[in-house]
């Protein structure tokens, strides 16, 4: 689609949906979001900059090839399960660990649970982006 | 094939060493377990696998599995040397000799394993890696063929095998094989004993090729030598007898099992014979004494005396050591001429004097002359025919048959291509290097000491085998070279004496039983007509189901729900509509309003582009709706959803021509009503049952104080239900995966 105005809008437009897509992710344990809502809505942001200017520059600015990116989604993901492993838990038994805990305040918390949903969203992200790319393409 | 490489003594660096020293490692290994299982005992060993299911990963060291140990490992370590001579420089070998291996490991793991379900993993593992190895010379259509016959006929073998243990373990109540053994006679009187043993005998028979399943394994000869001399001596066809020898105890002795394995191993010993003394090919014919070796395990292992269990231990052994043998010195053969046709083989005695004296050692303990093993294990065979209280004359008739016809292929095969007259080749044959050679002579060697020193088998292997066998070591029978004159000796004298007719007369039988197996129909190419049958049945129903039409597909995935739905409605009966709308809204009214004009809207525009964007608003309205209901979590996915399908159908649609004229359609117009109709009276009937609200009552409690999260619907999705999820996204990355795959074939396609 060739117009100024989306072209100008989007690369601004996709950077800050890239950035509030991760802001999706991480509240998503505790607030609305999520690792799958995350990826949807990063994948939007360089969906609209393929359409506003073109998929040979979206591709160049994802830098990776989309399906590398789910591949490795599924990959960390797995790999998140596969942790509880190493404490002797069953498979994709979430790990916890609290930095700075106190009496009444649970801290920083880190968990396998996170990285796993930081899979689920390259996983989203790299699937509807591999759609998507190819689809521009090719039709 | 890949037996045409040029032999390099050097081998195949480290690669070739490695799985040289891990084979032999594991035979010093079982060698070292010998003493203990000599002294009668056996050696079990155990880890929980799946608990919750009783499933261990156990492990039983037993006469049984102890023997079949040494002879894998034992013919592994030596075929794996041979194999690095043979197949040297080969630029696959290092994917060779992992093959091998694994085979090895696998194969090692079946004979050990004391538990129904790890039984069938290891099962599994060796028809895999059988496939990988029978297939090894894959540019060859040939060999993918015949590799993909052994995979079919022993992998519906396994699924036949597998729901046998399956309702061998739900008889008997527990998966452990000698836990099942320990309770005795139980099974045999279970109702359910005839179905486990016609299931896992369909599993055992496939795998260890018995009539009528024989055909597979000749064809499996398109394997290199080496793979051939291990797999088809050895090892795995003799998986299937394992398992019957290791069920022996718990499901011999009724009339089915006597006679299924009376029978059918007799008819399989005879029938294979006669197909080996047929050949020509110096492999082939060893294929097919193969399968009369099975068949005469499988007969013995029918019968329960204690001559009859001796004879099978015995047996199994010395078929092992001669059959490796004389298949590694056929590759040596192979190697040095240049053929195995035994018509254009001779003389090759002078020229290859130690592969000769090998061959000779071997074949006379396949004949069974004294004083090899052979000739023991014959006596015994006789000894252990006669045994057999009901029909002695018809098996000891099958058991003299097969030797007699044994002996002459002996002959064919190992006698005459290195002692008649020279036969010019073109080739100067010379012996094969050391590598090659100590295969043979080792395993010939062994054949003929264990001949003269019987008691060190008796002790070690034979009496602990047929103790596994029987549950009494006293069962077990010497083995002796000499048992004085008695009919078994008799017996050994018709035998060399038809034998050596036979041999006599080979090239005229020959002739005949070309003519005679011409009449009778041949497996192999019936099995071409079946899957040639089965891919056009599946090419027909693909016709018939995949119209390539998107409307049709629409049209029956829209016409199933509904039909479903009102089928349903009407079997349990329409109930009252008692819907409550007193509680309705106006944002509730104009959200519907707002779905239903979208939807108006996308049926009669004209215009593709304002079609894609009514159709939007449907999908809008309905994400407005989890917004009024609280389920943010859905709203926001069905929005972002909805966004990104609007721009994927709006970059396929734009690219075709606006859409033609609608016309009405009555068709599809009632399909839509009925589908509209029958989901809404669905939904009113849903609603108008209570809710079942345990699970989410459960997951509010324990959301916080187990998972650390408030997002119910995240901490589900991410943790208590992460497996699924899991499973999700693999699917998605399958499905995006193939959705590239199709639409980049799709453009090549348009090109070309």
């Amino acid at each position: 689609m060739n117009s100024v105005i989306l072209r100008a809008g989007t690369s601004y437009l996709a950077g800050l949906l890239l950035v509030f897509s991760v802001y999706m992710m991480l509240r998503g344990h505790n607030e609305p979001g999520g690792g799958f809502i995350g990826g949807l809505t990063g994948a939007t942001g360089f969906v609209l900059y393929a359409i506003g200017c073109s998929v040979g520059e979206a591709r160049k600015a994802l830098r990776v090839l989309p399906q590398t990116i789910a591949i490795w989604g599924l990959f960390i993901a797995l790999a998140a399960g596969l942790f509880a492993a190493v404490f002797g838990d069953a498979l994709f038994t979430g790990q916890w660990l609290f930095i700075g805990e106190t009496e009444d305040d649970k801290g920083l918390p880190l968990s396998s649970v996170l990285v796993f949903d930081i899979g689920v969203y390259l996983v989203v992200f790299g699937s509807v982006l591999t759609l998507v790319f190819a689809m521009e393409e090719e039709i | 094939m890949a037996d045409g490489a040029a032999t390099d003594a050097r081998g195949n660096g480290i690669t070739g060493v490695i799985p040289i020293l891990f084979a032999g490692a594991l035979f010093v290994y079982f060698m070292s377990l010998v003493p203990t299982v000599a002294s009668l005992e056996a050696i079990r060993w155990s880890v929980p696998w799946i608990p919750s299911l009783g499933i261990e990963f156990a492990f039983l060291v037993d006469g049984l599995s102890l023997t079949f140990c040494l002879l894998i490992a034992g013919i592994g370590t030596l075929v794996l040397l041979y194999s690095n001579t043979y197949l040297a420089g080969h630029p696959q070998y290092a994917r060779f000799a992992l093959f091998l291996t694994a085979f090895m490991v696998s194969m090692l793991g079946l004979v050990l394993a004391d538990d129904l379900i790890l039984l069938f993993v290891f099962w599994e593992l060796t028809t895999l890696t059988s496939y990988m190895l029978i297939g090894f010379s894959h540019e060859a259509e040939k060999s993918r063929r015949n590799a993909l016959q052994a995979l079919f006929v022993t992998g519906a073998g396994g699924l036949a095998f597998l729901a046998g243990l399956i309702l061998l373990a739900a008889a008997s109540g527990t998966t452990s094989i000698s836990g099942i053994i320990a309770q005795g006679d139980g099974l045999k009187a279970h109702a359910m004993y005839l179905p486990i043993l016609i299931l896992l005998l369909a599993g055992t028979f496939t795998k260890s090729a018995q009539v009528p399943f024989h055909f597979w394994l000749p064809n499996a000869m398109a394997a290199p030598t080496p793979v051939s001399a291990f797999l088809h001596s050895a090892t795995m066809v003799k998986a299937g007898v394992y398992v019957m020898a290791r069920m022996h105890p718990a499901m011999s002795g009724t009339d089915v099992w006597l006679w299924t394995l009376t029978i059918l191993g007799a008819i399989t010993a005879v029938f294979a014979s006669l197909l080996s003394l047929r050949q020509t090919d110096l492999k082939q014919a060893l294929a097919y004494t193969t399968l009369m070796a099975l068949g005469t395990l499988t007969l013995f292992l029918g019968q329960e005396s204690g001559y009859a269990m001796t004879a099978f231990a015995t047996f199994l052994i010395v078929h092992s050591l001669y059959k490796a043998a004389l298949f590694l010195i056929v590759g040596c053969i192979d190697k040095s001429t240049g053929t195995r046709e035994t018509d254009q083989l001779g003389g090759l005695g002078r020229l290859m004097p130690i592969t000769a004296i090998a061959a000779a050692l071997a074949a006379t303990s396949m004949a069974g002359f004294p004083p090899f093993l052979g000739f023991i294990g014959k006596e015994l065979k006789y000894a252990g025919a006669i045994a057999v209280a009901s029909e002695p004359i018809f098996v000891a008739g099958a058991v003299l048959l097969s030797n007699a016809l044994m002996l002459a292929v002996a002959g064919v095969v190992a006698f005459r291509p290195f002692w008649r007259g020279q036969v010019g080749t073109g080739q100067s044959p010379k012996e094969a290097p050391w590598q090659m050679l100590a295969g043979p002579v080792i395993l010939a060697i062994l054949g003929a000491l264990f001949g003269i020193y019987p008691d060190l088998l008796q002790v070690a292997l034979v009496n602990p085998t047929v103790l596994s066998l029987t549950g009494e070591v006293e069962e077990a029978k010497e083995l002796q070279l000499w048992a004085g004159v008695n009919i078994p000796l008799f017996l050994s004298i018709a035998t060399f004496v038809l034998g050596l007719a036979i041999y006599a007369a080979h090239v005229k039988i020959r002739a005949m039983l070309d003519r005679g197996f011409n009449a009778i129909p041949n497996l192999d190419l019936k099995w071409d007509g079946f899957l040639d049958g089965l891919k056009a049945l599946a090419a027909w129903q693909t016709r018939l189901v995949q119209t390539g039409k998107l409307s049709s597909y629409l049209f029956a995935t829209f016409f199933t729900i509904a039909a479903g739905i009102i089928l349903t409605l009407a079997y349990t009966g329409m109930p009252p509509l008692a819907a409550d709308f007193s509680d309705v809204e106006w944002k509730h009214t104009s959200i519907a309003a707002l779905i239903c004009a979208g939807a108006l809207l996308t049926l009669f525009t004209s215009s593709r582009i304002a079609a894609i964007a009514a159709l939007g608003v449907v999908g809008i309205g309905i994400a407005l709706i989890f917004i009024v209901f609280s389920a943010p979590d859905v709203a926001i996915t069905q929005l972002l959803v909805e966004t990104l399908i609007v721009v994927l159908v709006a970059v396929v649609m734009l690219r075709l021509p606006s859409l033609p004229k609608a016309t009405f359609n009555l068709k599809h117009a009632v399909l839509s009503v009925a589908v509209g109709a029958s989901i809404t009276l669905m939904l009113i009937e849903v609603v108008a049952t209570p809710l079942d609200l345990r699970l989410t009552e459960y997951f509010e409690v324990t959301s916080w104080p187990e998972a650390y999260g408030r997002n119910i619907v995240n901490v589900i999705l991410v943790d208590f239900r992460a497996l699924d999820t899991f499973g999700e996204i693999a699917v998605v990355v399958i499905a995006a995966l193939s959705a590239y795959a199709l639409l980049r074939t799709t453009r090549k396609g348009d090109q070309q």
